[in-house]
C-alpha cells in the first residue's frame, strides 16, 4: 500500500514538476500596476512584454526593459504584463497569447524573438508590435535597433587610454552577430587610442546557456588577465558577473555593458556602455498611449543618447582623466568624422 | 612557466564542480540507483547557499545549509525512486525540471527577482579554491578505500551488484541505496557550493550549465571507480580549459573559428569514448535501475 502511494507521489511529482516548469518559465506572467491608487490618473490599457531568456533580474538588457515599462506603467496608469521565456522555442506562443488577449501594444525583447514575431505579427494586424535588437517588416511593427558600435567604440576608446599594459579584453556572451558587432568596434576603438595595444577575445559558448555561467564567464576573464589584459569589457548576460569577479580579485578594470553596472564592483568597473532599452521601450509606449505609433526601423544612437557611457559617483575618480578625451571623440562619432566599424554592414 | 602554471590553475578550478558531482554520482551509482539528477542537485545546493549567504552574510552558514539542501534533495530522489520502484531515469528528469522550476518561483517570493540571487560581497564568500580542490581529491581517496576495505563500500557495492545478496545477509539494500542517495546529494553539494560561493559570487539561474551531465559522463568513462573517474573530471576540465586558450588564435594566419574551437571538448570525450576498450571491471553496476522490493 505504502509503496502504491508513492508511484502515485512520484507520478505527481512529474507531472507537477512539468507545470511548474512551464508556470514558471513561459507564463510567468505577473501584473505591476503603475497607478498604485485608484484615484491616479488611468488609461486602463494592458502592455505584453516578452522577455528574453536572461530573465528580468540580468541586472543588464531585460532589466532596462522592465524598468522603461515600469516608468512607463506608472506615468500613464498602465498595466504590464511580462513573460520570460526560458528557450526559443516559448517565445511564439508568448507573443501569440498576448496578441490574442487584445492587448494594444506587445514588446518583444531580444533577436531572438524575430522570426517568432515574423509570423505572429501579421496574423494580428489591430495589434501593434515592437521588437529590440531585431528588424522585422511588417505595417504593425515598430524595430528598435541599437548602434552598438558607437557606443563600443567608445568604450574601447576608453579602454586603450587606460590600459598600462597594452593588452585589453573583451568577453562576449553566445558567440552571435550582434555580439560580434560590439567586438569589432571595440577593437577598432582601442586601436584608435592606442595603436600598440592588443585586444584579446573570448566567448563564453555558442548557445544560449552562455548568458547564464558566471563561472565560465570569470575563467576567460582570468585567462585574458593572465595574458596582459588590464581592462576588460564584457558583452555576455549574466555570465558578465564573473567578469566583475575576476576584475575585483586581479585589480583590473571591467566595463559594463546595456545597464549601468558600475555599481555592481565601485571603482573596478571604468564605466558601462549604455544600450537605453528603457528609453525605447518607454518611448514606443507612450507613442501608442497617445495614439501617435509609427511602425519601421527607429535607430537609437550616441546622437539621442540612445547610446551612452555611464559616468556616477561609482566612477567619477577612476574615468576623470580620460573625461574630456571620451567627449571629444563621442562629438567625433556623431558628427561623423568618425566613423566606427559595422560589423553589420561588412557581412553584407 | 607563468603560462604553464595559469592553465594547470585553470584546469584545478574547472575540475571542481565536475569531480564533486562526479563522486556523488558514483556513490549513488555504485548502490545502483541510477543519477541523472546531479545537475539538479548542483543547482538546488549552489541555490541554498547563495540565498541563505545573502539572507545572513556568512558564507560558512550557506556552506551547511547548500550540503543541507544536497543531502534532502538526495533523500527525495533516493525514496521517491526506490519506493516508487519508477524508473529511475524518469524520477532524476523529473527532480532536474521541478528544481529548475522551483528555485525561481522561490527567489521571486524571497528576493523579488526571478531565479537569482542579490550579488555577494567577497566578506560574504568563502575564500578558497584549492580548499575546494583538496577536498574533492580526499573524498576520492577515501572512495577508492572506502569501496575496497570497509563493510559500508561492500554494502554499497553489493547493492549496485547484487542486492539479494544483501537481502540473505539481512540487510536492507533499499536502505543502503536510500542513505547513499543522501551522501551522494551532500558531496554533489559541495559542487554547487563552488559555483556560488566561491568561484562565483551569487546564484544565477541555471547556472550550473550542464556541469551534472558532464560529470555523469565523466562517471561512466572512469568506468565507476574513483581514481579513473576524477582522472576523466580533470580531462574534461583540461580539454575545456585549452577551448579556452585557442579561442581566437591563428595557425598560419588563418584565425580558426571559435565554433569548431569550442566543440573541441566535445570532441575529446567522443574520441577517448570511442577508443575505451570496456574491459569487464569498466562496466556499469549489474543490479542499477533495478527495482527492489526490500
Amino acid at each position: 500500500m505504502a509503496a502504491l502511494n508513492f508511484r502515485i507521489l512520484a507520478q505527481g511529482i512529474v507531472v507537477g514538476a512539468t507545470a511548474i516548469s512551464i508556470f514558471s518559465g513561459c507564463t510567468k506572467a505577473s501584473d505591476s500596476n503603475g497607478g498604485e491608487s485608484p484615484a491616479a490618473k488611468t488609461s486602463g490599457l494592458t502592455i505584453g512584454l516578452v522577455l528574453d531568456k536572461g530573465g528580468k533580474d540580468d541586472r543588464s538588457f531585460n532589466t532596462a526593459a522592465v524598468v522603461g515599462s515600469s516608468q512607463a506603467a506608472k506615468e500613464f496608469g498602465l498595466t504590464i504584463k511580462d513573460v520570460e521565456s526560458p528557450d526559443d522555442t516559448a517565445f511564439e506562443p508568448a507573443l501569440r497569447t498576448f496578441a490574442e488577449r487584445g492587448l494594444p501594444l506587445v514588446i518583444a525583447i531580444g533577436f531572438g524573438q524575430a522570426d517568432a514575431l515574423k509570423k505572429v505579427a501579421p496574423q494580428f494586424p489591430n495589434t501593434k508590435f515592437a521588437i529590440v535588437d531585431a528588424v522585422v517588416e511588417g505595417p504593425n511593427v515598430a524595430s528598435l535597433m541599437f548602434e552598438e558600435q558607437e557606443g563600443s567604440f567608445l568604450v574601447g576608446y576608453l579602454a586603450g587610454l587606460a590600459t598600462k599594459t597594452n593588452a585589453v579584453g573583451f568577453v562576449g556572451g553566445m558567440e552571435v552577430a550582434l555580439i560580434r558587432r560590439f567586438l569589432m568596434a571595440y577593437e577598432a576603438g582601442a586601436k584608435a587610442a592606442n595603436p600598440k595595444v592588443k585586444v584579446l577575445n573570448n566567448f563564453v559558448g555558442i548557445t544560449a546557456s552562455a548568458w547564464a555561467n558566471p563561472t565560465r564567464g570569470k575563467e576567460l576573464a582570468l585567462s585574458q588577465i593572465n595574458q596582459g589584459a588590464d581592462v576588460i569589457f564584457h558583452a555576455a548576460g549574466a555570465s558578465g558577473m564573473g567578469v566583475f569577479d575576476a576584475a575585483e580579485e586581479k585589480k583590473v578594470y571591467a566595463i559594463g555593458v546595456d545597464s549601468n553596472q558600475n555599481a555592481i564592483k565601485p571603482g573596478r568597473v571604468l564605466t558601462s556602455m549604455l544600450k537605453r532599452v528603457d528609453t525605447a521601450v518607454y518611448a514606443v509606449i507612450a507613442e501608442v498611449v497617445k495614439g501617435e505609433f509609427k511602425p519601421g526601423l527607429r535607430s537609437f544612437g550616441l546622437k539621442d543618447k540612445g547610446i551612452d557611457y555611464a559616468v556616477d559617483s561609482n566612477n567619477e575618480a577612476v574615468i576623470a582623466p580620460y573625461k574630456s578625451k571620451l567627449e571629444e571623440v563621442r562629438a567625433q562619432i556623431i558628427s561623423g568624422k568618425i566613423v566606427a566599424p559595422d560589423y553589420y554592414k561588412s557581412k553584407k | 612557466m607563468e603560462f604553464v602554471t595559469a592553465f594547470i590553475e585553470s584546469i584545478l578550478r574547472l575540475s571542481i564542480p565536475l569531480l564533486f558531482a562526479a563522486y556523488g554520482g558514483l556513490i549513488s551509482e555504485r548502490s545502483g540507483l541510477a543519477n541523472v539528477a546531479l545537475e539538479g542537485k548542483l543547482l538546488i545546493s549552489a541555490f541554498a547557499g547563495a540565498a541563505v549567504a545573502a539572507a545572513t552574510q556568512n558564507p560558512w552558514l550557506g556552506l551547511a545549509a547548500g550540503v543541507g539542501a544536497g543531502a534532502a534533495g538526495g533523500w527525495l530522489f533516493g525514496a521517491l525512486a526506490l519506493y516508487s520502484r519508477a524508473d529511475h531515469i524518469v524520477i532524476g528528469t523529473a527532480f532536474n525540471m521541478l528544481v529548475a522550476g522551483l528555485i525561481p518561483t522561490v527567489t521571486r517570493s524571497w528576493f523579488g527577482v526571478t531565479g537569482s540571487t542579490p550579488q555577494l560581497e567577497r566578506s560574504a564568500r568563502l575564500p578558497s579554491d584549492i580548499g575546494f580542490f583538496v577536498l574533492a581529491i580526499v573524498i576520492g581517496g577515501l572512495l577508492y578505500w572506502a569501496l575496497r576495505e570497509t563493510r559500508w563500500g561492500l554494502r554499497l557495492k553489493a547493492a549496485g551488484d547484487e542486492p539479494e545478496a544483501l537481502r540473505v545477509q539481512g540487510v536492507s539494500a533499499r536502505g543502503v541505496r536510500l542513505w547513499a542517495s543522501v551522501l551522494a546529494g551532500a558531496v554533489v553539494a559541495f559542487g554547487g557550493i563552488d559555483l556560488s560561493l566561491c568561484q562565483g559570487s551569487g546564484y544565477i539561474r541555471d547556472m550550473a550549465g550542464g556541469r551534472g551531465f558532464i560529470a555523469l559522463a565523466a562517471l561512466i568513462f572512469g568506468g565507476w571507480r574513483p581514481v579513473q573517474t576524477g582522472l576523466a573530471c580533470l580531462l574534461f576540465a583540461a580539454a575545456d580549459a585549452a577551448q579556452m586558450l585557442l579561442q581566437g588564435k591563428s595557425v598560419f594566419d588563418w584565425v580558426i573559428p571559435n565554433s569548431i574551437v569550442q566543440i573541441v571538448p566535445y570532441i575529446a570525450t567522443l574520441m577517448v569514448l570511442a577508443l575505451r576498450r570496456a574491459g569487464p571491471a569498466a562496466s556499469a553496476p549489474r543490479a542499477i535501475n533495478r527495482p527492489l522490493y526490500k
